[in-house]
């Protein structure tokens, strides 16, 4: 997805508060748009309008009952990343990302001499080995395009939050 | 912690999409053969639970602003130091600890593109380390959730 496109202007204050309301969840109540209202002192048509126009535009990208893998069992997390031929890297970057058990999929630049890895894909186990696993599938879907991989654990999550936009005083 | 048949059904579900509609919870209660208030009662249980980190949108960072993905080699013994002058920094949302030569792995937010960079210039001369700045090129898929083996759990 490229990065380049709408940015601010395309979001009023009125949508940017909707996002600050939200961005920790909708409310869990029979109406969430009229609860969201009387939060914002906005109509709740106006609320679900709003919030359905920023999914059209893709400010929302999804809207989900997103669940902790760690604390649902997976503690294991696996980065794994891959030196994949620039050639290929479009093609099995798609069929890595259709791989059941992949979260994120997302090419990289290389850094080098000190980062030659271009394809991330992010695996999820209940143990080192199921991870393991998972990884050597990658490994057969990516065959002779792949020069190395390496799969970074990772071993604390130091901090974890969504989308935080600030409430912003006076100006925007 | 362990989750009924219902509560299952309700991740599988409706991990990747919920209806966005006027009642969400009772289009939700329709599909799954339940009422809304046992949809409401689940959701915030398990939210509370922390087994879901939030019922509610995702946003496209791209869209309401800039991020990038990046790391740091911080040394063995200064790693504490380093995650928490990460954490301050304004626009950091993520920060794992992972076990590499590159140590520290955090995404810097900011309201465009602009303002990232000055961010992330801030931070590496703050930290006196260098960074790996490792934007999107392509995202092939893009945190979807995958499909969670129930069985297999512990």
């Amino acid at each position: 997805m490229s990065t380049s496109t709408l940015k601010s202007d395309l979001l009023s204050e009125r949508d940017r508060a909707l996002i600050v309301a939200t961005q920790a969840g909708l409310p869990l109540v029979s109406d969430p748009w009229a609860e969201l209202g009387k939060q914002l002192d906005m109509p709740a048509d106006e609320v679900l309008a709003r919030f359905q126009k920023m999914q059209d535009n893709g400010v929302i990208r999804r809207v989900a009952a997103v669940p902790d893998h760690y604390r649902l069992g997976y503690q294991f997390n696996g980065m794994t990343v891959w030196d994949v031929c620039d050639d290929a890297i479009a093609r099995l970057g798609d069929q890595v990302g259709c791989l059941p058990f992949v979260s994120h999929c997302y090419q990289r630049p290389r850094h080098l001499p000190y980062w030659s890895y271009n394809l991330f894909a992010m695996v999820h186990g209940i143990s080192r080995d199921e991870v393991e696993h998972k990884a050597a599938q990658i490994r057969e879907v990516l065959g002779d395009a792949c020069s190395g991989h390496t799969i970074l654990y990772s071993s604390a999550i130091l901090k974890k939050t969504g989308l935080r936009l600030k409430k912003q005083s006076g100006r925007s | 912690m362990r989750l009924d048949a219902a509560d299952r059904q309700l991740i599988d579900r409706y991990q990747r999409h919920l209806p966005v509609c006027e009642r969400p919870y009772q289009e939700m209660a329709r599909e799954l053969g339940l009422t809304e208030d046992e949809v409401i009662a689940r959701l915030s249980r398990l939210q509370e639970n922390q087994v879901l980190s939030r019922v509610g949108p995702v946003f496209e960072h791209s869209r309401a602003g800039a991020s990038l993905l990046a790391a740091v080699a911080a040394p063995e013994n200064q790693m504490d130091l380093v995650a928490a002058r990460i954490n301050r920094a304004p626009g950091v949302n993520h920060n794992y600890a992972r076990e590499h030569a590159y140590n520290l792995w955090f995404v810097m937010t900011a309201p465009d593109e602009e303002t990232l960079d000055e961010r992330l210039d801030e931070l590496e001369h703050q930290l006196q380390l260098p960074m790996l700045r490792l934007p999107m090129i392509e995202g092939y898929h893009i945190d979807l959730g995958f499909d969670i083996d129930w069985e297999a759990l512990p």
